[in-house]
This record gives structure tokens, C-alpha cells and sequence, in this order.
């Protein structure tokens, strides 16, 4: 291709995104002449190379958008269709660049449908803006008369001319020449600049608010920079990358031979690789800006075709990216923010409704976050839908219906990535086809990101996408397993940590499963070498070792290894097809030394691990509620008197304190202590606990009604999460029973016990003050161990309980007619559940005005409501022990007013 | 790519000979890169049991193939070390590991005979045809065949 004509596509195509773009920011700011002005420049410099060139058909085109963008800046208002007018003619511009690009030829034909419109439009709208004080526009009309037979006549004529000089271009029948035109329009430009500044009335509503402030128009010179072919850049990395291996090399050589001559110059040379890697490193760096270029024309014309207004926020453009990783974001990037326009931001009605501006706002952020590029999309719509991605989901069987009643909604929201998942009911040509976030995930997923997604219903979901900053060198540490050594990158590595049987850090076993106690954390550990099954059987000592403490996105866990090496900067090379279907690798690289190594792929790990896997697909908010069950429950574990542990669960507990053994005072014969502003009775868990007399005193302390109890413990051990289940009740006051937690037999505590040593009156004064309208509860609740931890909860707070163990047994209390003010019922239990008791209790005369208050482990918006039809009068988690006595006085209130 | 079976022209073929087990195969010279001496073979954990390991090749990466295994002929159990015939499939780089290799043979294709029905099926899938030599047979091996492993090798 001709050298002039390559730099001219390339050059205009540049300056037909900065149009696009452009033209976005003047619609909205339409009294920004600066920007006018770069547009108009813009677009007469292509048209003027257009003829320098010979391209009539792109010339024409040109001229007639530059003509009426003349008129802009004369001071014609500015509307909506212009704008489009205009923008759609750069379209037809791209497509003939397009297809010159191609063919080497500008496409024959001619484009009489824009250039008519066009010059409608500037015939049109000075006479209505100006019509009295226009007399010198006396030929228009007959123009616009010829204009519109235009097409009609000779649609391949204006191809066969390739005269340079424009003036002098044949005219088509019937028509005036442009620059005639163009001179007529210039000669009127008098009379409109004095008309009335009708401009400035015409798009108030349309401007936003300071929206002036992010369009400074920063007319760059661009003399500072040269054009690279990126080829040039590609091959210069691959270079650099290759001396980078070499040079390890060298140093790899000079690390055996201790007083090698070679050792300064080799430093040297070490150093200026470095910096001639990071120089090469920046050259691939462009802005992410680039990447969302054409994002504000995308959004204007979604906002046009989906009638809803919207505000594009662009924030950190200027962070830069590895080119490479950039080309690979640009398409999920333009795919969300259509997801956003058309799934997440309501019509300017429905949002009128709802209290928010009817402008809707879609962000997009970019910043750096530890060798990471964190980009952030979010829109202030509606959020996900929970209830329809859960039905989808369900629908399309990527999960079971059981299981995904027990799904937080942030689990549920993940499913919004499974393949071919899209919940648009109706398949817009925006979105909706179904081919949407897995392919954005998958692109992520390519160049190692991550991708989570928060949304709040009502207030609009935000994507956090987080993407290495390059791809080709990556720094490692480089570790050794089974006799092997593996790469890993550092990026992932928080911290390393050495495990020995006899210190600090020592791996230990729950069943099978390897964990470390890290501060306050357990971390599940993973051998390399048994994932890899590469264990020779030599250095097994399975309580040794060093931990490579790994993150990926939100999890945490640990890669035990033989040994650990250093760090390096290595140079990724792709696996061979033969070897790609290993999840555990993500490429390979060359050693300084020259041998061959796997580079790790933290991902493929966390996946294969399947405590890591179940656990990948739930957010941290959802760490109540793991996996499979409901009956997961988080437990404070602690030693007190026996070296059996002991447990109580979480919620329960207001804080956990250490205390100096020496502020323990004793006053009436008891152990108190000072603790904020009040005096606090120290109660121990039994006989055999002492209570220190120096150190610290671990307490754990509860609290209710603006009094608080210390419990005093030898020892805080952990907080875990499993399944409770008593299965041998206690004879012994104040524990509820035995449990498997974790694999150990312990002892589940009574608080309930507890409470009245601490304050005699603890109970009975609550009682008393709710004894006037006392209420009598009936519980309902199959689990032994949520009966036996709640109803001392609901005792304590005054009310009279019954407990029953199920449905039928609830009904049969409420047919002997005994007194029942109110139902706390659990949702899921054997035989008749909490919905089926609800109706029944409902449909009965006598009862069908009790409140009922549902117990469950799942508090989704959708579930409330399922519970709400059912007849439940509230609805409270398990463990939320504040929230359910608060649901239980306001349904007492409630009838007190009935009453 | 061109393989053994484009050349149907009466034309005479080079192969490089080479013994794996006990047996003779030829490669056609056009599809082999070079021949070497594998050094420092990095084997991959949970890869298939054919591929031996990767090696580092004048600073590319090869994948070294053990043709026992590939033939069906168990994991190679020699004391000598062994060669690698370089052969770049789809613009990347393999070894192939065989026992020793011999020398170029110039054999006319029209005296190529169709592989024996009751070939043993992991030779027969990656042989296309067979030379009748003075003292023994050579069997031609069909590179394409030889990396169109795709489904063996998640069935493996």
C-alpha cells in the first residue's frame, strides 16, 4: 500500500474516534466553542487530504459535515439530530476508510442520502432560527429542491472524476457545487451571529451539571511523539525478553564461580537490561483510555435507542496498560457498559418513580492497586435481580433448586458469569443474547484477572475487574517440589511462611486436610506435590515444610513446599498444545540456568482443591452460610478447665477481651472488673478455671440491655465454621452438650446458665418488665441445639416459651388451647415445615391472627417475601439473637394496639 | 504441512531412519528439523504418559515425545540415552524420543505397501505404509498422525 495512504487511514481513523468522541461532549456542552473548533479542524483536515489525495466520494462527505458544523459555530443551535446526522456520516466515513483500506481504491458510489440530509439541515435550520434577518439565503430553496432528487440521478458519477482540485469538480444534475454553497452559507454567517442566542436556550435540560469540567479539551501537539509499528514493539520485547533470559543466565554462571572478573561488568549489564526491559515495558504501556475511546458515542446512541438517559463517568483514563492486556479488555470492557445501559439503569419513569434523577449514571474507574489494574464499572440502576438469576439459573440447571435456596445472593449473582447465562426476558439488539459475561470472565480469566460483581437492589451493581499490568515478564519465586522446581507468581504470593513441627507454625491435620494457624486464620493447605503427583516419598515429613501463602481473588490458602529458592523475573512462554489442558500450569519459562520450569497457576490450584473450589464460589458475606448447608454455624472454640474444647457459637458472643490479670478486682467476694465505664462480674466457665493472677485473662463477654458479663476462659483457640449437631446432651448445668467440631469432641456451653450468676436479677428483671404484657411463645424448632440456644435467649428477654420439636406438634399446642401469643418457627424441619404450619395456623378461626415470626439461615429479599405470602408476619435469621427479640416486640406492639 | 501421503508421484522419499524398540521407522527428511541429543529433560507433572518432559532447545521450548509410549510400546527401558528428532508441528517445537538414529534412506513411494491390516493399532494409527527393505521393514511413519493425539490424550 502507498506510504501517503496508509498514513492517512491510519492518521484518520485517530481522528475520527477523537470526532466521535468529541461531538458526544459538544451535544451535551453546546456552547464549548473550543470544542467546536477541534471538530471542525478535525474534520477539515481529513476532508482537505481527502482531495490532496483524490477521494471525492470521502471528500464530499467530508465537506458536507464540515458545512454544517460551520453552521455550529456560526451559531446555529445545536440538536439532537444534527449530532446524529453527523455521526452517522463519520460512520459511512469508517465504512469507506474500511473498505479503502481493503481494496486500495475508494468504494465506487456515492453517498447523495447523508450529503442531502446534511445540507437540508443547514438549509433548514438557520431559517428557523434566523429566518427574518437571512435574506442572503435567497438560493437555498432551489438548492434544497435539487438536493433531494439528487440520489435518483446519478448515483456512480461522482466516482469516474478524479480531479483534484475542487472547485473545479463536474457537477451533478441539477446541483449546485458545494462551495458555492459553502460561500453562500459563509456570506449569511453575518446575520445569524447577531440573531438571537438561541443556542444557549435551545439544550439546557441536556447539560449536565459541571458537565463542562471533564471536557478540557486539551488541544495536544503532537509533535512529541513518533508512530512505532507495533510490530517493531513486538519484536523488540521478544528481544528484550530473550536478553533478559540471558542475562539471568550470566548471573546464574557467575552465582557458581565466586571471584569471576565478570562479576562488576555483569552488574552492570544486569542494570541497563533492567532498565532497557522496563523502557520496552512502557513503550507497550498505553492509557486505558484508549480502551474507552469510543464508549461515549456507544452510550449516546444506546441512549437514544433505549429512550433512557444516561451519564457516562469516566474516571483514571490516563492509568496505562500493557497494550496487549488492554486489546484483550476493550471488547468485555464495551460489553459491560451495555449491560449496564440496558439491563442495569431503569427508564427516566421508572427512576422518576423510584426518587433518583432521571439522568442514570454508569462509572467506569481505572486505578492501580499493587501491580494490579483495578477497573471498576458500575451504574446507580437496579441492581441484579436475585429472584430472576436465581430461576435462570435453576432453569438452565447450573443448579440444583435445593441448592440454590441456600445461596447467599452474592452466590447467586455469580451465576450471571456461567456460561451462556443472560436473564434479559426479551432479546434486545443491545444485549440479552446470551453470549455476555462468560465471554467477558473468559477474557479476564485469559490474562490471569479477576472479576467480581456487588450490586444492591435498588441502587445498582458494580463490576470490579482486576487485571495483572502485563503479561509477557512476570516476577516469580521459584520453589521446589518432589525434586522439581515450579515458578510462582509473585503477584499471588502474600507471604511465606516456614512450618516446623516444633515452632510457632506447624502444619496440622484436620482428618486429612492440612491447615496452618496463621495469626488469627486458619489456612487450608495444599501439598504441591500431591497435587501434582510428583510425591517420591522423600522428604515426607508431612509437618515440615515451606508455606507459600497464595491468594486468589478473596481466597486464601497455603501451597506447602520442599524449598524455596528466590525470585526471578521470568519470561512467560505459552504451553505447548499438548500440555495447555493442565490447569495447574499457566505456562513455562526458561531458568537462568537454562533448565525448563512450569509456572503455577494459582487459579488452576484454587480450583482444583475442592474445599477451595466450594469456597471460591462464595463471598466473604456469605461466610455463614458455606456450601450445602444451613446448619453451618460460626463457633468461638476455647479451653477452659479440661483440654477438651469448649464452644459457643458466635453470635452469641458481644467481644472477646484479654485483660490484665492485675485490674481483676474482687468486691462482695466476686471477681469484677472496670470494663468501659462500668463494673463487669467475672464469671468462670467452671471450678477449674482460675482466674490469672498475672498475663492476661481471656474473657469472653456478653452483653445485653447495657450489661455485660465476662466469661473467663484459659484460652481462646480459634473461630471455625461446621455443621452443629449435639449428639450427647449434657448432665452437666451450664453445658448444652457434646459436638464433632472439626473432627474434636467439644462441649457446647449454656450461656443461658451463665447470665443469672452474673446478675441475679438479669432474667427476673427483664421479666419484670415485660410481665405486665407477658407473652407466652410457642417455639418452633426441630434442631435440638437452636431449641436449646434460643429459648434461654427468649426466657431471658421475659417471655414465657413452649418449645415444640415440630408442625404437628405446634398445632397440637395450639388445639389444647393453651396460651400462645405468638410463633417462632423454623422454615426447614421434617414432616409439616414452617410454611405448611404457617397456612394451617392461618387457616384456622381461632388462630389466624397470631404473628408468626420464621426463623431461617436464609435472609434473601425473595425468600422474605415467599415467607411473607406464606403468612409470616417477620422474618429473622438464625443467629441474629438482637434481631429476632426486636421482631418479636414490635409484633407485640403490633397486637397490644390491636388490642 | 506436507505429509508421506502427498507424495504419491513415483517420486523417491528421504527418510530419516530411526529404531524405536526393536523396530525400523522412517520419517520423511522434509518434516524433520534436525536430530539432537536430548539434555535436561523437565518433566510435567500431570501430563500424558507419552510426553516425556520439555527441554530447552537454543532457548526454545520443545516438547519431547516418548515414541514408546506413543507406540504403544510401554515406557522406553534402555540404558543407552536417547535421541530426539526435532520436528516443528503448527509452529511449535517437538522431540521426538527414539532409540538410535540411522541413516537417510532414498526409497521410491510406488514401492510402498499399505500398513498390514493386523498391525497392532497404536502403530497402525500413526504408520503410513511400509518398506520393504533387504533385511527388515521400515515403517513410515505419518507425523500428523503422530501429533493428532487431541481426545487419546484426555482419554490417557
Amino acid at each position: 500500500m502507498d506510504d501517503l495512504l496508509r498514513e492517512f487511514l491510519t492518521e484518520t481513523s485517530e481522528s475520527l474516534d477523537t470526532v466521535d468522541v468529541e461531538l458526544v461532549h459538544f451535544e451535551q456542552d453546546p456552547n464549548n466553542a473550543k470544542i467546536l473548533d477541534n471538530i471542525f479542524r478535525l474534520v477539515h483536515t481529513i476532508k482537505g487530504t481527502c482531495g490532496f489525495l483524490g477521494l471525492p466520494r470521502l471528500e464530499a462527505l467530508a465537506h458536507a459535515a464540515e458545512t454544517l458544523m460551520g453552521k455550529f459555530r456560526d451559531g446555529m443551535p445545536v440538536t439532537g439530530d444534527a449530532v446524529t446526522l453527523i455521526l452517522s456520516t463519520i460512520d459511512r466515513i469508517k465504512q469507506i476508510l474500511d473498505q479503502l483500506e481493503k481494496d486500495q481504491k475508494e468504494p465506487e458510489g456515492s453517498d447523495p442520502d447523508l450529503i442531502g440530509e446534511l445540507e437540508r439541515m443547514v438549509i433548514n435550520a438557520p431559517a428557523a432560527a434566523a429566518a427574518p434577518a437571512a435574506p442572503a439565503v435567497a438560493p437555498p430553496p432551489a438548492v434544497s429542491a435539487a438536493a433531494a432528487p439528487a440520489p435518483a440521478a446519478t448515483p456512480s458519477q461522482a466516482t469516474g472524476t478524479l480531479t483534484y482540485q475542487v472547485l473545479e469538480r463536474p457537477l451533478r444534475v441539477g446541483e449546485v457545487p458545494l462551495d458555492e454553497l459553502e460561500r453562500a452559507f459563509r456570506e449569511t454567517a453575518g446575520p445569524e451571529l447577531t440573531a438571537p442566542p438561541a443556542p444557549k436556550a435551545a439544550k439546557p435540560a441536556d447539560k449536565p451539571a459541571g458537565g463542562g469540567e471533564d471536557e478540557k479539551t486539551d488541544a495536544k501537539i503532537a509533535n512529541q511523539t513518533l508512530r512505532v509499528n507495533v510490530d517493531t514493539l513486538e519484536h523488540l520485547m521478544t528481544m528484550v525478553s530473550e536478553l533478559v533470559l540471558t542475562r539471568n543466565q550470566l548471573l546464574e554462571i557467575a552465582r557458581r564461580n565466586e571471584n569471576s572478573e565478570f562479576k562488576v561488568p555483569l552488574q552492570r549489564l544486569s542494570n541497563v537490561t533492567a532498565e532497557l526491559q522496563e523502557g520496552v515495558m512502557k513503550t507497550r504501556m498505553q492509557p486505558i483510555g484508549n480502551a474507552w475511546q469510543k464508549l461515549p458515542r456507544i452510550v449516546r446512541d444506546l441512549s437514544a435507542e433505549l429512550n433512557k438517559q444516561i451519564e457516562l463517568d469516566m474516571r483514571g483514563a490516563e492509568t496505562e496498560l500493557d497494550r496487549q492486556v488492554l486489546e484483550l479488555i476493550k471488547d468485555p470492557l464495551t460489553h459491560m457498559v451495555r449491560n449496564s445501559a440496558d439491563h442495569g439503569l431503569e427508564t427516566p419513569a421508572e427512576r422518576r418513580a423510584l426518587g433518583k434523577p432521571e439522568k442514570g449514571t454508569i462509572r467506569l474507574s481505572a486505578y492501580h492497586e499493587g501491580g494490579h489494574i483495578i477497573i471498576e464499572i458500575s451504574d446507580d440502576g437496579r441492581g441484579l435481580n436475585t429472584a430472576k438469576i436465581r430461576e435462570k439459573a435453576i432453569a438452565s440447571r447450573i443448579v440444583s433448586e435445593a441448592a440454590a435456596e441456600k445461596m447467599t445472593e452474592a452466590q447467586i449473582h455469580k451465576f450471571i458469569f456461567a456460561p451462556g447465562f443472560s436473564t434479559a426476558a426479551t432479546v434486545t439488539s443491545v444485549s440479552g443474547r446470551g453470549v455476555g459475561m462468560d465471554v467477558v470472565r473468559t477474557n479476564i480469566d485469559q490474562i490471569g484477572g479477576t472479576i467480581e460483581v456487588k450490586s444492591e437492589p435498588g441502587h445498582g451493581s458494580t463490576f470490579v475487574i482486576k487485571i495483572p499490568l502485563t503479561l509477557a515478564i512476570v516476577s516469580a519465586l521459584i520453589v521446589e517440589a518432589g525434586g522439581d522446581r515450579f515458578a510462582i507468581p509473585q503477584l499471588a504470593v502474600i507471604e511465606l511462611v516456614r512450618a516446623q513441627s516444633n515452632s510457632e507454625h506447624k502444619i496440622e491435620r484436620i482428618k486429612d486436610a492440612p491447615v496452618l494457624r496463621l495469626r488469627d486464620k486458619l489456612l487450608p493447605l495444599i501439598h504441591l506435590k500431591t497435587l501434582l503427583k510428583i510425591d517420591n516419598g522423600e522428604n515426607s515429613e508431612p509437618e515440615n515444610g515451606f508455606i507459600v501463602v497464595t491468594q486468589v481473588g478473596k481466597e486464601t490458602f497455603g501451597i506447602v513446599v520442599d524449598g524455596v529458592f528466590h525470585t526471578e523475573e521470568i519470561v512467560v512462554k505459552p504451553m505447548s498444545t499438548r500440555l495447555r489442558h493442565i490447569a495447574m500450569f499457566s505456562g513455562n519459562t526458561i531458568l537462568g540456568d537454562g533448565s525448563v520450569i512450569m509456572i503455577i497457576d494459582p487459579n488452576g490450584i484454587a480450583k482444583s482443591v475442592g474445599t477451595v473450589a466450594a469456597q471460591s464460589a462464595i463471598d466473604e458475606d456469605a461466610a455463614q452460610q458455606r456450601g450445602s448447608s444451613d446448619d453451618m454455624v460460626s463457633l468461638l472454640i476455647f479451653r477452659a478447665g479440661a483440654a477438651q474444647p469448649k464452644a459457643v457459637p458466635l453470635s452469641l458472643v458481644t467481644r472477646l477481651e484479654e485483660i490484665d490479670a492485675k485490674k481483676i478486682e474482687i468486691s462482695n467476694g466476686r471477681p469484677l472488673i472496670q470494663y468501659r465505664g462500668q463494673l463487669m462480674p467475672l464469671i468462670r466457665v467452671n471450678q477449674d478455671v482460675a482466674l490469672k493472677t498475672e498475663g492476661t485473662q481471656p474473657l469472653l463477654v456478653f452483653s445485653d440491655e447495657g450489661r455485660s458479663m465476662g466469661l473467663a476462659v484459659d484460652q481462646i483457640v480459634d473461630i471455625v465454621e461446621d455443621r452443629l449437631n449435639v449428639e450427647v446432651p449434657s448432665e452437666t448445668a451450664g453445658i448444652l452438650g457434646s459436638a464433632v467440631i472439626k473432627g474434636q469432641a467439644t462441649e457446647i456451653i449454656d450461656v443461658g446458665y451463665y447470665l443469672p450468676q452474673a446478675f441475679e436479677d438479669w432474667l427476673i428483671r427483664t421479666e419484670k418488665k415485660i410481665k405486665a404484657k407477658a407473652r407466652t411463645i410457642l417455639f418452633v424448632e426441630d434442631s435440638a441445639f437452636f431449641r436449646n440456644m434460643l429459648t434461654p435467649v427468649l426466657r431471658s428477654a421475659g417471655y414465657s416459651v413452649t418449645t415444640v420439636g415440630g408442625g404437628e406438634d405446634a398445632l397440637q399446642v395450639l388445639k389444647g388451647g393453651d396460651q400462645v401469643d405468638m410463633i417462632v418457627t423454623d422454615i426447614e424441619m421434617p414432616g409439616m415445615n414452617g410454611y405448611e404450619l404457617a397456612q394451617a395456623v392461618k387457616a384456622d378461626q381461632r388462630t389466624a391472627t397470631l404473628p408468626i415470626i420464621a426463623l431461617s439461615a436464609l435472609t434473601s429479599a425473595d425468600a422474605i417475601e415467599r415467607g411473607r405470602q406464606a403468612g409470616f408476619h417477620d422474618y429473622v435469621a438464625k443467629f441474629d439473637r438482637p434481631g429476632l427479640l426486636a421482631a418479636i416486640k414490635e409484633q407485640a406492639a403490633v397486637m397490644s394496639e390491636a388490642a | 504441512m506436507t505429509t508421506g501421503n502427498d507424495n504419491h508421484s513415483g517420486n523417491f522419499i528421504e527418510y530419516v531412519t530411526v529404531m524405536i524398540g526393536s523396530q525400523l521407522f522412517g520419517l520423511p527428511i522434509s518434516q524433520v528439523q534436525d536430530v539432537f541429543m536430548p539434555d535436561r529433560l523437565a518433566r510435567v507433572p500431570l501430563a500424558s504418559a507419552e510426553i516425556a518432559g520439555v527441554l530447552n532447545l537454543r532457548g526454545r521450548i520443545v516438547t519431547a515425545i516418548d515414541m514408546h509410549c506413543r507406540l504403544g510400546l510401554g515406557k522406553r527401558q534402555s540404558d543407552r540415552p536417547p535421541m530426539a528428532v526435532g520436528i516443528e508441528f503448527r509452529g511449535e517445537s517437538y522431540g521426538l524420543l527414539i532409540d538410535t538414529v540411522g541413516e537417510v534412506l532414498k526409497l521410491a513411494d510406488n514401492t510402498r505397501e499399505p500398513v498390514p491390516v493386523n498391525l497392532e493399532p497404536h502403530l497402525a494409527r500413526v504408520s503410513c505404509g511400509v518398506h520393504r527393505l533387504e533385511k527388515q521393514l521400515l515403517v513410515v511413519l505419518d507425523v500428523d498422525r503422530i501429533f493428532d493425539t487431541g481426545h487419546e490424550a484426555v482419554a490417557a
